[in-house]
């Protein structure tokens, strides 16, 4: 399991990562889905990039404990997470959008916001509002009634009411009209700023790049590459090796 | 055409036992997909309770409550102690849920025995009237068990659409998994909804032991309808209770008056019909 590769990419890890990811292994059933994944998340703002079915929602969701790791260990802010539920996980300031949005249909944009906003966070639904006046136009709508965009904008900021520390975006701007997908990206930008640690899985390589500065690569169900974004949007031969994309080729 | 009314006011007064013990049945199988085949053994358990409450006090509302509180106590129990081990097997929780159903059916035919019970009405509950436009006399308690039924879907219509812990329901139903990524403890609020469950079946036992009668039994017979029921109407949703309450025990009531042979089918008709054209209920939403 140990290569080469993962001693080199180990060798610039930061020492007080907030999320550090250990040889983790997911099993489904019979089939192996994560290989020993290592992965060090500081506070740069992380993309995991790779072609379909190569582990990249499969580790958001062990991140999170949806799915239980069968071997390794996940250490957020220096805790052990092995065997933390996710509302534990959640709590302890990991903020998740997942693939697909999943915006609760039978709940108000209103309702959304209303269920997870605390007192005394940095995060209010009045600065949800702010930050997103569609959503405020349509706080009376059901989750099912929103545009994908506005679904998007849903999904975030109900976890930005988390007040996370981390924050694990899972292909956000998947099936969204070109120009929503520059508001996601300005948005992951506006969250890095706010000093919120994102880890960004994308299949759209554009849109990573634009907002991420460093990428890590998965095959396979392993990270096989990790270099800065500038790196990788310069190395088209690399692009096309692990992406699958020819150079130029929006993704 | 007074047979019609009658048998019509008797489907009503079945139809609001029914939504009263089908609603706590739907909430907890449309949140846990937890089929609780033991709700009509908490069912039963208020009515015993509700019983002797009231022999204890002589008054009827503290046994209605008394048989919701037991009931939505042993109903957390059930969950915090047995079922909320097996989240996520839905049928080992199934068929727990039938051992324990039989385990407390056996404990109450020991304490209360095997006879018949029925709850001593009040003064202003007992008797009938006539009742104006229809001129049909109908018993007070079926009218009040009607009454009762609707303060209850309409409280409970408020508590999962107007307040912030239906809300967070509602998105349990909706999707788990991300209710919990949000900081829930979803284990929590499985008890929070089998306690409600509990106590709403509770209070239908009371209700049903007060308008008809209780006895070893009941507890399968309404298990049965609420399955049927929310089957009809759609899981998880309150006007799909109410709704297949309606049908089943309209249903019920027409065939035991105007098809007396084919009557037990009429229900069971009904749910073909629904599970053929429509498998998520009237009104179910379909899984995504």
């Amino acid at each position: 399991m140990n290569r080469c590769m993962k001693f080199i990419s180990g060798a610039h890890m930061a020492t007080d990562a907030l999320l550090e990811i250990r040889g983790l292994d997911l099993r489904y059933g019979s089939s192996h889905v994560l290989h020993g994944v290592d992965l060090n998340l500081g506070d740069r703002p992380l993309g995991i990039l790779g072609r379909n079915g190569m582990g990249k929602t499969s580790l958001c969701n062990t991140i999170l404990g949806l799915h239980p790791n069968s071997a390794g260990t996940i250490r957020f802010d220096g805790v052990d997470l092995s065997g933390l539920a996710p509302e534990k996980r959640a709590s302890m300031g990991i903020g998740y959008v997942p693939q697909g949005r999943r915006v609760f249909r039978s709940l108000t944009v209103e309702e959304h916001l209303k269920i997870v906003a605390r007192k005394g966070g940095a995060w209010t639904i009045d600065r949800v509002y702010e930050t997103f006046p569609r959503l405020k136009e349509r706080r009376r709508n059901l989750g099912n009634a929103l545009s994908g965009g506005e679904q998007q904008m849903l999904a975030i900021g109900r976890a930005l009411l988390l007040n996370p520390r981390l924050m694990v975006l899972d292909e956000p701007t998947e099936g969204l009209a070109p120009a929503i997908v520059s508001d996601v990206v300005k948005l992951i930008e506006l969250i890095a700023q706010e000093g919120i640690a994102v880890l960004l899985v994308e299949q759209n390589l554009h849109a990573a790049l634009a907002s991420v500065k460093d990428v890590a690569i998965m095959v396979g169900g392993e990270v096989v590459e990790r270099m800065t974004a500038q790196a990788l949007e310069e190395d088209t031969a690399m692009q096309k090796r692990h992406l699958g994309l020819e150079p130029g080729q929006a993704g | 055409m007074t047979l019609f009314l009658i048998v019509t006011l008797n489907g009503l007064t079945l139809a609001a036992l029914y939504f009263l013990a089908a609603s706590g049945f739907s909430l907890i199988f449309g949140l846990m997909r937890t089929v609780n085949m033991a709700h009509g053994a908490l069912l039963l358990l208020g009515g015993y309770v509700g019983y002797s409450v009231v022999d204890l006090t002589g008054s009827w509302a503290l046994g209605v409550m008394g048989g919701g509180v037991a009931a939505a106590l042993a109903g957390a129990l059930v969950q915090f102690g047995v079922l909320g081990w097996m989240q996520g097997d839905e049928l080992r929780q199934t068929l727990a849920s039938i051992a324990i159903s039989i385990i407390m059916a056996d404990l109450m035919l020991w304490y209360w025995g095997g006879i018949t019970y029925q709850v001593e009405l009040p003064e202003a509950l007992a008797g009938g009237q006539r009742l104006p436009v229809l001129g049909v006399g109908y018993a007070n308690i079926r009218l009040a068990l009607m009454g009762f039924a609707l303060v209850a879907g309409i409280a409970l219509w408020l508590l999962i659409q107007k307040t912030r812990f239906g809300a967070v329901i509602r998105a349990g139903v909706d999707d788990q998994d991300m209710l919990r990524a949000l900081g829930y403890p979803i284990n929590r609020i499985f008890v929070l909804v089998f306690a409600l469950g509990g106590l709403l079946a509770g209070m239908a036992g009371v209700v049903a032991a007060s308008a008809l009668s209780i006895a070893p039994g009941t507890d399968l017979q309404f298990l049965l309808s609420s399955l049927v029921v929310v089957i009809v109407g759609g899981m998880g949703s309150i006007g799909g209770a109410a709704l297949g309450a309606l049908l089943v025990g309209l249903a019920e009531q027409y065939g035991l008056a105007y098809a007396p042979t084919y009557g037990v089918v009429f229900t069971f008709a009904i749910m073909v019909l629904v599970l053929a054209v429509r498998p998520q209920g009237l009104l179910g939403k379909a899984e995504q």
